[in-house]
């Protein structure tokens, strides 16, 4: 009976973590489906964002004002990164699209720590870490909040997708560019709202994350852990993303602890990738992705 | 008025097919390399030979590898460091488990080994396309990384997991000064670039060209595609992985998974795109340029003195390092490759204005 409230833990953890990594791959998902570009620079943007909350919070400003200044700090990136960016870019290859984001990554890197410093730092949500128990399973009291704020969050894009002239708008976008812009759709200004979006979306991952690990350089890896998540998922999927987001949080602690003993231990690092690869062979646009169809 | 192609009679095949048809090109490339082998390595100082030249050709080499797949094939990898350590792994354990074989062989043995680890993450090809495939690449990276660090036997069961490489011994003689290094790889690297040069050229360069362009296309019309693109895997493989070896070997004198990282990775792919996507030329170009670069911005702030403290300087080299990437990308997709194309036309012309 021990061994199945330690496997239900297991599970539970891993669903928990699978919400952080699904978290970011949002971000992924957000910008792929509304512009085909796969956005290497969400991990960076991801330590831009943290950088800058904790950075605010160091000048003694308030949690609420912080936050709201490195939402506009992010919104005004993204208007950047649109007009310095994408706009001369615009109508070029994916391939070509997806190499400017590395370049954008390295840069907003270098950026981000040019002006914060290079230090880690703390940051502390008043959220405690200490776990606690749900039905005889130990259930870590942060991760259950991050947990939530992801649904929260969610659900507000879900509903700004559907309900607003802009997600409206952005749809259309996404489902197919050309007739968005015959339509009257200003492509330039959906596409700085959905790197804002992204941009949010990164400050979101940022705080948890850097709550979690420091906010410090390594928050950028963390968008190589959401790379599996978005090929499980389907690029162009959110419900793909959360989904996979939690099939991989789940099958990575598992793993770690019944696969782990037996081959040395440290596959975290791969074992996501070789699970997404997987499934990718049999369906080779993602659980949830909008199959391909080639034409000449 | 001197650079011309114009008059230049065409009298056999052999002529047609030249890789530089026009004379002064072929003159200019031969006393390169002529420049590259005999005086080079007995006028350059240690530090130029050793920690600029070398550096830049073995990078190079990688750089081909990438750009037979990335910019000929279309297939985005991300795990060109992942192959240059399979590489080099491979070339310690033959060096050191098998003394009788003479290095080069070791070494194309082991280029051979990476190109077979290439073939088998090229089998993932087949099933998807695209970005998955870059991401099926980085999964190659991690994977690799990791057999690398978690089996002693690969690294001769040595504790620290670095193994220090022998010096490479051929005919008696001993390569361990900074010039025979240098040879070595100025060798391997001409020989083959001239490989890759000419099977570009071929029917199967034009074969991972058509999948680049088109894939479906390019089947549609007669090619074969699966062959294709394992090709490319397989030969990309093989240039890294003796770029790995060579890296190992002549530059760092030990192997390391440190070495070959995803920032590895990384700076390769920056290199072809620089240099350009599809251009043997470009991947030396771009080889020097992300080779001299920190060397440059390190120079150049030494004029600001004491003001820049060195971590600002890594944070300035990064933001300078991806706004070029970006600026590349915007002014010149095709790289530097492309520019040098230009000035060649220009030169044709010369001293006309057009």
């Amino acid at each position: 009976m021990g061994d199945f409230f330690f496997f239900l833990e297991v599970v539970v953890g891993g669903l928990l973590s699978g919400v952080m990594y699904t978290l970011v791959a949002l971000g992924f998902v957000l910008i792929f489906k509304a512009s085909g570009v796969f956005n290497f620079a969400q991990g960076a943007m991801v330590l831009f964002a943290a950088l800058t909350f904790v950075g605010f919070l160091e000048f003694g400003l308030p949690m609420w004002a912080a936050f709201l200044l490195a939402l506009a700090a992010m919104l005004v990136l993204a208007v950047a990164i649109e007009r310095t960016v994408l706009r001369p870019l615009v109508g070029q290859d994916h391939m070509i699209l997806f190499m400017a984001t590395i370049g954008l990554s390295i840069f907003l890197e270098g950026f981000a720590q040019l002006i914060w410093g290079t230090k880690v730092r703390g940051l502390d949500l008043g959220i405690s870490d200490e776990p606690i128990e749900i039905g005889g399973i130990l259930i870590s009291q942060f991760d259950l909040s991050a947990a939530l704020m992801a649904a929260v969050l969610v659900a507000v894009l879900s509903a700004f997708f559907s309900y607003t002239k802009v997600g409206r708008a952005l749809r259309a976008v996404a489902d197919d560019t050309q007739a968005a812009q015959v339509a009257g759709v200003p492509l330039g200004f959906i596409w700085a709202v959905v790197w804002g979006a992204a941009g949010f979306i990164a400050l979101v991952a940022g705080l948890v994350w850097g709550a979690r690990l420091g906010v410090q350089f390594a928050l950028t890896l963390v968008a190589l852990k959401a790379l599996p998540v978005m090929i499980l998922g389907g690029f162009n999927s959110i419900a793909g993303a959360i989904v996979a987001g939690l099939v991989i949080g789940v099958s990575e602690k598992l793993a770690e602890i019944y696969l782990g003993p037996f081959v040395g231990g440290g596959i975290e690092n791969w074992f996501p990738y070789a699970l997404a690869i997987a499934v990718l062979l049999i369906r080779p646009a993602g659980l949830f992705g909008a199959a391909r169809i080639a034409r000449v | 008025m001197f650079y011309r192609d114009a008059g230049a009679l065409k009298t056999s095949y052999a002529q047609e097919q030249a890789i530089f048809p026009v004379a002064l090109d072929r003159w200019a490339v031969m006393a390169l390399v002529a420049v590259g082998a005999l005086v080079v390595p007995f006028v350059a100082g240690p530090y130029w030979l050793g920690s600029i030249l070398l550096p830049c050709l073995i990078l190079s080499l990688a750089a081909i590898g990438l750009n037979i797949l990335t910019g000929y094939a279309g297939q985005l990898s991300l795990g060109s460091g992942a192959f240059m350590a399979v590489g080099a792994y491979a070339a310690v354990n033959l060096v050191i488990r098998l003394p009788g074989l003479p290095f080069p062989v070791s070494f194309v043995l082991a280029g051979m080994v990476a190109g077979a680890v290439g073939l088998a993450f090229g089998l993932l090809s087949l099933r998807i396309r695209g970005f998955y495939v870059a991401v099926a690449t980085l999964a190659a990276q991690f994977l690799i990384e990791w057999i690398c660090t978690h089996i002693p036997w690969l690294v001769l069961n040595t504790p620290s997991g670095v193994v220090s490489t022998p010096t490479l011994f051929l005919f008696g003689f001993g390569f361990s000064s900074v010039p025979s290094r240098y040879l070595v790889a100025f060798v391997t690297v001409v020989a083959l670039a001239v490989v890759a040069k000419n099977l570009i050229r071929s029917s199967a360069g034009r074969a991972l060209m058509a999948v680049r362009d088109h894939e479906t296309a390019a089947e549609l019309t007669g090619v074969d595609t699966t062959r294709a693109k394992l090709t490319a895997f397989a030969v990309s493989g093989f240039y890294c992985g003796v770029a790995g070896a060579l890296w190992a070997f002549l530059y760092l004198g030990n192997v390391e998974i440190e070495a070959f990282s995803l920032h590895r990775s990384f700076q390769i792919l920056f290199m072809v795109i620089i240099g350009g996507l599809g251009s043997i030329l470009g991947s030396f170009l771009g080889a020097a340029f992300i080779v001299l670069l920190p060397v440059a911005i390190a120079n150049a702030a030494t004029l600001f003195g004491e003001a820049l403290k060195p971590d600002v300087l890594a944070n300035l080299e990064l933001m300078i390092f991806g706004a070029l990437i970006v600026a590349f990308l915007i002014i010149e997709p095709n790289g530097l490759a492309r520019l040098a194309v230009k000035a060649k036309e220009r030169l044709r012309r010369w001293p006309l204005p057009y």
